[in-house]
């Protein structure tokens, strides 16, 4: 084969290739929809909100309470890790020695690591145990609330730090040179700049903490109903997969296909947000 | 004022050079004494002492690399924030060595402005770009922030140029405007002396005449030391020239005189070398 | 770390403050953790645990068995994935520029991918390899998710480290009058060998730890499997049922996520190797 040739079907066969991943995405759209067509067709979606309760075998598909519980979870969980991961972040680019700046790098990647089951497994063994002295039973909003903070924290703060950095040099170094003092820097100067990607880290990490499953599922309590307390159980929509998904049939299947459409969905959104945020960035 | 003494390969500097009578007797706002810097064991310039004269223009000149920038980092003490570091010697400023752990940074570079290579006023208004470091260095009053403000653009002559549009971003201005915005914001805080690393080379040559004009029209007002690789330029502004050289993987002062004296009739090769590249 | 002129005012020492607060805070969860793992885990896993099968359920035994079935996802999702990744990647890195269509497409594509929640992609894995092409809970199943759950990571990864490739190598290349393939193949490629590799064991990280997606894929089954289409349970999945559906499996659950950590930490400490390396300037004339 020449060489002008083999180059042309190189092409050719790499574009196959990175069309993969298109048609891999195209096919979990495709099954996901497929699977739940029949209770999208059969089902009218105030029922989901206004039915009496989720009993999916006898037709009652009140999804409200996992819905709710799955954003209280994620909302919760977001309110402590963000100031956290941040303020931690700017311990690590700006007020701690290097030494210890060091020591948290590496932490915070192992952390990062970490399967969400063993976080899951850790609320299991402490959290739930200390929850449930306060107030029994332990397996609570609070206690998911917890677990899955402690799930997306270090990787927003690996995001926070890698944004501080990314920030101007030269304008710092402005900064420096007009004599403005290190809270003036941080707050005027650098601040501002990691605003839009601090944004865009910690909605990427809202669309993982709502699609986490079994880490929640572990210290949740699993009770279908809206909380009156932190300290009550709930349910959240990916736990409720994985709990039924292993003797669910028919109806009631393509009730959990839906809620992963769902699931899907909101994050597609959330990260539709992030590519026009970064868009917008461009064009200015 | 001598060069460094100890460097008898370099067959062109006399050993115990000494500036011509009559240079040292003017006041030197900032006296550096015997300073040198160096990054772990990479040496930047070898121990150097410079005067720089109260209310002139003093020009740094001499090819990249050999360690310009960093004496005026050094000067502002920019190089505390950089790693491993290390320099010894003295600047004196006001008969207080800034070196000293004692000093006091924040009044320093109130005092001692710096003007770098690319002009970088920060993504906000033009206003805002004034207050934030105003604000720093206590002026509270708001009067007296529009006063400062005003006074500071019509001393760079960019007053009628953006007095409608204060409140637009500073980052919508054309280089050598930003560039001019940056010596505003330095001259709101009232300094003494301004230190410029290059403050032309990012500009188109109408825009480095403006600056150009505009560091003249500052002659007798503050001390300036301006670092340039353009000798046309130096010729143009200073009333005194230092020459560096980058030798043997560090810099060094080879000479410093009158720009006349430099530019015309210097006593050692290297310099005749250097500014004859000029003449040609 | 950027070093700032520090000063005393009261906000700074108020910031001073809360960031010291909540990296200790950070710490100390970490400590609690690693420690509690560590103690209750590091006497129970001994060479005998990790060569026998589990007894009564998990609680007593090994976890030889989910070794294996973790060792036969990890290997199959990587045959997958990854000439699929370095074929994408180069196509992204050699052909497209970022501001093509058509990569913008890719790009946004691999972001939605890597998003995908993993028991969504477990619903996903099951509708699609589990029934529709009747794989049953099995090994391949479970690697076949795995594999498009790693896909973005491994595409990403590359792709940089392929652009990082100064342009003057491929100019060079050209100008000598060498082909693409062999610009690719021969020049390119031998370069981008450490990213790659990072990319590898990046991607070896985050399908160890996926649990949920392999429940209804690759099933939990805890016996030894005897091909690709048994069902076998990972490493991962075994800690979650200990600790949720066998009372009395504390202990052995320990014990795995102790073993779990330790091969995560172990990947971390080749990746920090790997990345240093890279920074070094794995292109520099040396």
């Amino acid at each position: 084969m020449s060489p002008l040739k083999r180059d042309r079907y190189l092409h050719l066969v790499l574009k196959f290739f990175a069309c993969i991943s298109i048609v891999s995405l195209f096919f979990v759209i495709f099954f996901l929809v497929t699977e739940s067509w029949r209770i999208i067709e059969s089902t009218p979606a105030s029922k989901y909100i206004l039915d009496d309760a989720w009993h999916p075998t006898e037709g009652e598909f009140f999804l409200l309470p996992m819905i709710i519980g799955s954003l209280l979870v994620m909302i919760g969980a977001m309110l402590l890790s963000i100031p956290v991961g941040i303020f931690t972040a700017i311990l690590w680019q700006f007020y701690a020695p290097s030494w210890f700046s060091s020591i948290l790098e590496r932490i915070v990647e192992v952390l990062s690591g970490i399967p969400s089951v063993v976080y899951g497994f850790w609320g299991i063994m402490i959290i739930v145990p200390l929850l449930g002295k306060f107030q029994a039973p332990g397996t609570s909003l609070l206690a998911g609330i917890i677990v899955l903070t402690l799930i997306v924290l270090p990787t927003i703060t690996l995001v926070a730090n890698s944004i501080f950095q990314q920030v101007n040099k030269l304008h710092i170094q402005n900064a420096i040179a007009l004599g403005l003092s290190r809270f003036t820097i941080i707050c005027h100067i650098i601040f501002p700049q990691a605003k839009r990607g601090l944004l865009t880290g910690v909605i990427l990490q809202a669309g993982r903490a709502i699609g986490e499953t079994l880490a929640v599922l572990m210290v949740c309590g699993n009770v279908v109903q809206i909380p009156g307390s932190v300290f009550e159980p709930v349910r959240t929509l990916t736990s409720n997969i994985a709990l039924e998904m292993a003797y669910a049939m028919d109806i009631h299947r393509s009730a959990l296909f839906l809620s992963g459409l769902v699931l899907m969905i909101v994050v597609f959104m959330l990260i539709l947000m992030t590519e026009r945020m970064k868009n917008r960035e461009n064009a200015l | 004022m001598s060069a460094n003494t100890t460097h008898s390969h370099l067959k062109a500097v006399p050993e115990n050079y000494k500036a011509p009578p009559g240079i040292d007797k003017l006041p030197a706002y900032i006296n550096i004494e015997k300073l040198s810097l160096s990054y772990d064991t990479q040496t930047i310039f070898e121990p150097l002492s410079l005067p720089i004269y109260q209310n002139h223009i003093n020009a740094l000149i001499g090819p990249s690399g050999c360690g310009k920038s960093s004496l005026l980092n050094t000067i502002v003490r920019l190089t505390d924030y950089q790693n491993n570091a290390k320099i010894k010697g003295q600047i004196h400023v006001n008969n207080k060595n800034v070196l000293d752990d004692s000093t006091d940074l924040i009044s320093l570079r109130q005092n001692i402005g710096m003007i770098f290579q690319k002009p970088m006023p920060f993504p906000m208004s033009i206003r805002k770009n004034f207050e934030l470091p105003l604000k720093e260095h206590g002026v509270k009053n708001k009067d007296e922030l529009e006063y400062k403000i005003e006074t500071a653009l019509k001393d760079v002559g960019l007053w009628d140029e953006v007095s409608t549009r204060l409140h637009q971003s500073a980052t919508q201005l054309s280089g050598g405007q930003q560039q001019r915005l940056c010596i505003a914001r330095i001259l709101a805080l009232e300094p003494k002396a301004l230190l410029m690393d290059e403050p032309c080379s990012a500009l188109d040559p109408i825009a480095t005449k403006v600056i150009e004009e505009l560091i003249l029209n500052l002659k007798g007002k503050y001390t300036i030391l301006i670092v340039t690789h353009n000798l046309s330029q130096a010729k143009r502004v200073a009333d005194y020239v230092a020459f560096m050289w980058y030798h043997q993987g560090h810099g060094k002062l080879i000479e410093h005189n009158y720009a006349d004296v430099i530019f015309n009739s210097p006593s050692n090769p290297i310099t005749t070398a250097y500014v004859q590249g000029l003449t040609e | 770390m950027i070093r700032l002129p520090t000063n005393h005012s009261f906000p700074d020492r108020l910031l001073k403050f809360f960031s010291w607060f909540c990296g200790l805070l950070l710490l100390f969860f970490f400590i609690y953790l690693f420690s509690d793992i560590a103690q209750q885990g590091f006497s129970q896993v001994t060479f005998k645990f990790l060569v026998t099968e589990p007894l009564s359920a998990g609680r007593a035994g090994g976890i030889a068995p989910m070794l294996v079935s973790t060792l036969l996802l990890l290997t199959l999702c990587l045959l997958v994935s990854l000439p699929i990744g370095i074929a994408s990647a180069i196509y992204l890195a050699e052909y497209t520029d970022e501001t093509q269509w058509f990569s913008r497409i890719i790009q946004t594509n691999l972001n939605v991918l890597a998003s995908v929640p993993s028991i969504v992609m477990g619903l996903f894995g099951y509708a699609f390899f589990v029934v529709a092409l009747g794989l049953g809970f099995s090994i391949l199943a479970g690697a076949l998710t795995l594999a498009c759950m790693v896909l973005p990571l491994l595409i990403r990864n590359i792709e940089d480290s392929l652009r990082n490739i100064p342009d003057e190598y491929r100019i060079n290349a050209t100008a000598l009058g060498l082909s693409r393939f062999r610009t690719i193949f021969q020049i390119l490629l031998p370069m981008a060998t450490r990213g790659i590799l990072l990319a590898v064991i990046l991607s070896i990280g985050r399908a160890m730890a996926e649990t949920a997606a392999l429940l209804y894929t690759s099933g939990y089954v805890s016996r030894m499997p005897e091909s690709v289409l048994d069902s076998g349970r990972s490493l991962s999945v075994h800690i979650f049922d200990l600790s949720m559906n066998v009372p009395g499996g504390e202990q052995n659950a320990y014990a795995s996520a102790f073993t779990l950590i330790v091969l995560l930490l172990m990947i971390n400490i080749i990746t920090l190797g790997l990345s240093r390396k890279i920074q070094k300037g794995a292109f520099s004339e040396r």
